[in-house]
């Protein structure tokens, strides 16, 4: 409960002018802050009461049962790639921030490595940094399933007591980390940009709300393992060590299969098999500025000329022009390409934090006020109709002159 | 056959601001709405009614928030839900996705203890995190399938076509069990004159956590595993070089010159 202690209280508003959700309000008859029904007790208004009149009751643990936890997890979640098994490079990334994590704690990093027949992945795994890979094979393992992955990592959390586990916020990763986290009654922060310890050794989380606008660093400090997800292209893939060595820990799997209550009746890739916008280098995106679905043809000519992948906005997948697998955005995917070209994309706050990370960002929109222009690092304001056809025909030159 | 959709009322989150000078939050002109996302699985659940007639399927429609948050509530009424029901209890404040599952599942044992099928949005447009469906599903003990983009009731069984970062993937399960739903062919629809007048006859009923018997020591900031530690904007981007494109062959040519300067195209 958010205390207002009367006394301190001098009526300044400083509580009202930065509470989130309205829920805090200084009465005018009694100069006095009165909190809300819709109070979330996220604290923003006791970090800026200047008199200390505002306090929220929060509970303790004791050291001793912390102390327990220790280890860092993340979950090794691999995808097939005409038809071999390959390692996500999400699982990669998180081994390098998990291993920052293990050495500021002291402790050790482990893998949960899930799968039919998935032994070949260990060596990338450990070269990557994780002292321990927790090999759990299995039959029904084969594909991921809800039921059945839950279960085996549930598991191995309790038995191991992890201080930190981290999962891909992939579409599984999403699916399968708050299964594990209401089961075992823990906290789950999702969609971290930013992870680290804290003086009292606790992970501090941090993450975007309200589509970036705010932003949130959240702990979960008395219960253990704490529990955070990442998107894709958030954290840099640490380069491989191929001398470094590590444990295999063999996890004996029980699973029958009706304990694995969802089936995969068909797969269906979509046309553009070849086509993923998370690894993409150079992405020429497009936004609703493109007009109509035929001017597709010259966006697509432009990818091609510039060796690029085709990804676009929210509002083009929702019109059905460009399939889900390459949206770009909060309700799809996070793109960190070494070049970003948008077209016509005024740059919604969801779109850009699923491409701000981009090493290089260049726009195109013939609004000058449009948000894109204040991420890119080169813009033009004019009309991308006009402009697209002339650049690919000075392309086309320049690559014969050259 | 009953189905219950779990809905949110989230504002208009591209409206919110940071102010870059003060770093507090402009609310000036914010509306709330209810999740889209939310939307498509009511509009999906509406759409499973209009097909299987015989089926006599009764969507209930449950939110956990404010008292304003009936407003949400109001729009699913006109949007097709049979009935209403908000949680809303001071007790609730602070709750994180773990106590927020908690109290829908608890609301649901007590609304519509038989339900055949939970539909909710894949998330919600404010915290985008994706994570109370799967853990309300996890905390009933049913199965769930996420990211659903059309849904098909075959017997006791569910079948849900669901985006995968590939493609698709068709997945059946046995009912009782939660979905939650991308968009898909689902819409957002405006409710007709008719509508909002007849959602005025449906009922909506508002529960506390005492009226739905939920330990005091289950909900709330206490009960919740994650807390917030600080809000705060994100660093303020400035951007780079903006060059005015109104004759397209210069844009093109000052585009070519950038893209050769930085090494993209070989010079």
């Amino acid at each position: 409960m958010l205390e207002v202690n009367i006394e301190a209280c001098t009526g300044c508003k400083a509580c009202e002018r930065v509470c989130p959700f309205g829920a805090i309000i200084v009465v005018p008859e009694t100069k006095k802050a009165k909190v809300l029904d819709n109070c979330t007790l996220c604290g923003a208004c006791v970090s800026a009461c200047n008199f200390e009149a505002l306090s929220i009751e929060r509970k303790a643990i004791s050291e001793e049962e912390l102390a327990k936890f220790n280890k860092v997890f993340v979950w090794g979640e691999w995808e097939k790639k005409d038809g071999k098994i390959v390692i996500k490079n999400v699982a990669l990334e998180l081994l390098g921030k998990g291993r920052e994590l293990a050495n500021k704690l002291g402790e050790s990093l482990a893998i949960l490595l899930l799968g039919k027949e998935v032994e070949h992945l260990v060596p990338i795994l450990i070269h990557h940094g994780a002292d321990i890979v927790y090999l759990c094979e299995h039959e029904l393992l084969e594909e991921y399933s809800t039921d059945g992955y839950a279960t085996v990592i549930s598991s191995v959390i309790a038995a191991e007591k992890p201080s930190v586990v981290l999962y891909g916020a992939t579409p599984n990763g999403r699916d399968l980390a708050p299964r594990i986290a209401a089961r075992l009654a823990l906290g789950l922060t999702a969609d971290c940009t930013g992870l680290d310890i804290n003086e009292n050794r606790q992970l501090l989380q941090t993450r975007p709300a309200f589509g970036g606008n705010i932003m949130a660093s959240i702990l979960s400090p008395y219960t253990r393992p704490q529990m955070s997800s990442v998107r894709p292209n958030v954290f840099p893939k640490p380069d491989p060590d191929e001398n470094k060595t590590g444990e295999i820990v063999r996890i004996d799997v029980n699973l029958k299969p009706f304990s694995i209550r969802t089936k995969i009746i068909e797969e269906i890739t979509s046309h553009d098999e070849g086509i993923n916008i998370e690894e993409a280098q150079i992405l020429v995106s497009v936004g609703r500025g493109i007009g109509n679905k035929e001017n597709f043809k010259v966006v697509e000519n432009l990818a091609k000329v510039l060796d690029g992948t085709v990804s676009g906005s929210r509002a083009l997948v929702d019109m059905g022009w460009l399939p889900h697998p390459q949206q770009v955005g909060q309700s799809g995917k996070t793109v960190a390409p070494t070049l970003y070209i948008a077209f016509g994309i005024s740059g919604a706050i969801q779109h850009l934090v699923g491409m701000t990370s981009s090493n290089t960002i260049i726009a195109v929109n013939n609004d000058v006020e449009a948000p894109i222009f204040k991420v890119a690092d080169f813009g033009i304001v004019g009309n991308m109709h006009e402009i697209i056809p002339e650049f690919i025909k000075l392309l086309e030159e320049h690559k014969q002159k050259n | 056959m009953k189905i219950v959709i779990l809905v949110k009322q989230v504002p208009e989150a591209d409206k919110v601001a940071v102010d870059p000078e003060t770093g507090t939050l402009i609310r000036e002109g914010v509306d709330s709405i209810l999740n889209p996302y939310c939307e498509y699985a009511l509009d999906q659940a509406v759409k499973l009614k209009q097909e299987l007639p015989e089926l006599n399927i009764e969507i209930t429609a449950i939110t956990m928030g404010p008292p304003q948050a009936k407003a949400v509530l109001y729009r699913c009424l006109g949007l097709g839900a049979d009935k209403g029901y908000l949680l809303s209890d001071r007790k609730f404040a602070g709750s994180d996705v773990w106590v927020t599952s908690t109290a829908l599942k608890e609301g649901i044992v007590h609304i519509e203890p038989n339900f055949d099928l939970i539909l909710a949005g894949k998330q919600a447009i404010d915290g985008d995190t994706a994570q109370v469906p799967a853990e309300t599903a996890e905390q009933l003990g049913i199965p769930q399938i996420t990211y659903g983009v059309d849904v098909k009731v075959n017997g006791k069984r569910v079948e849900v076509k669901r985006e995968t970062e590939t493609g698709y993937q068709i997945l059946s399960t046995r009912m009782p069990a939660l979905v939650t739903m991308s968009k898909g062919s689902n819409i957002r629809r405006i409710p007709s004159m008719q509508q909002v007048l007849d959602s005025r006859n449906k009922p909506i009923e508002t529960l506390t956590a005492t009226d739905m018997n939920i330990d005091e020591n289950k909900i709330g900031l206490q009960a919740s595993p994650t807390q917030v530690d600080k809000i705060f904007a994100p660093p303020a981007k400035t951007g780079g070089e903006i060059v005015d494109g109104s004759d397209p062959k210069i844009a093109a040519q000052k585009l070519l010159n950038y893209l050769v300067e930085n090494n993209f195209i070989k010079g």
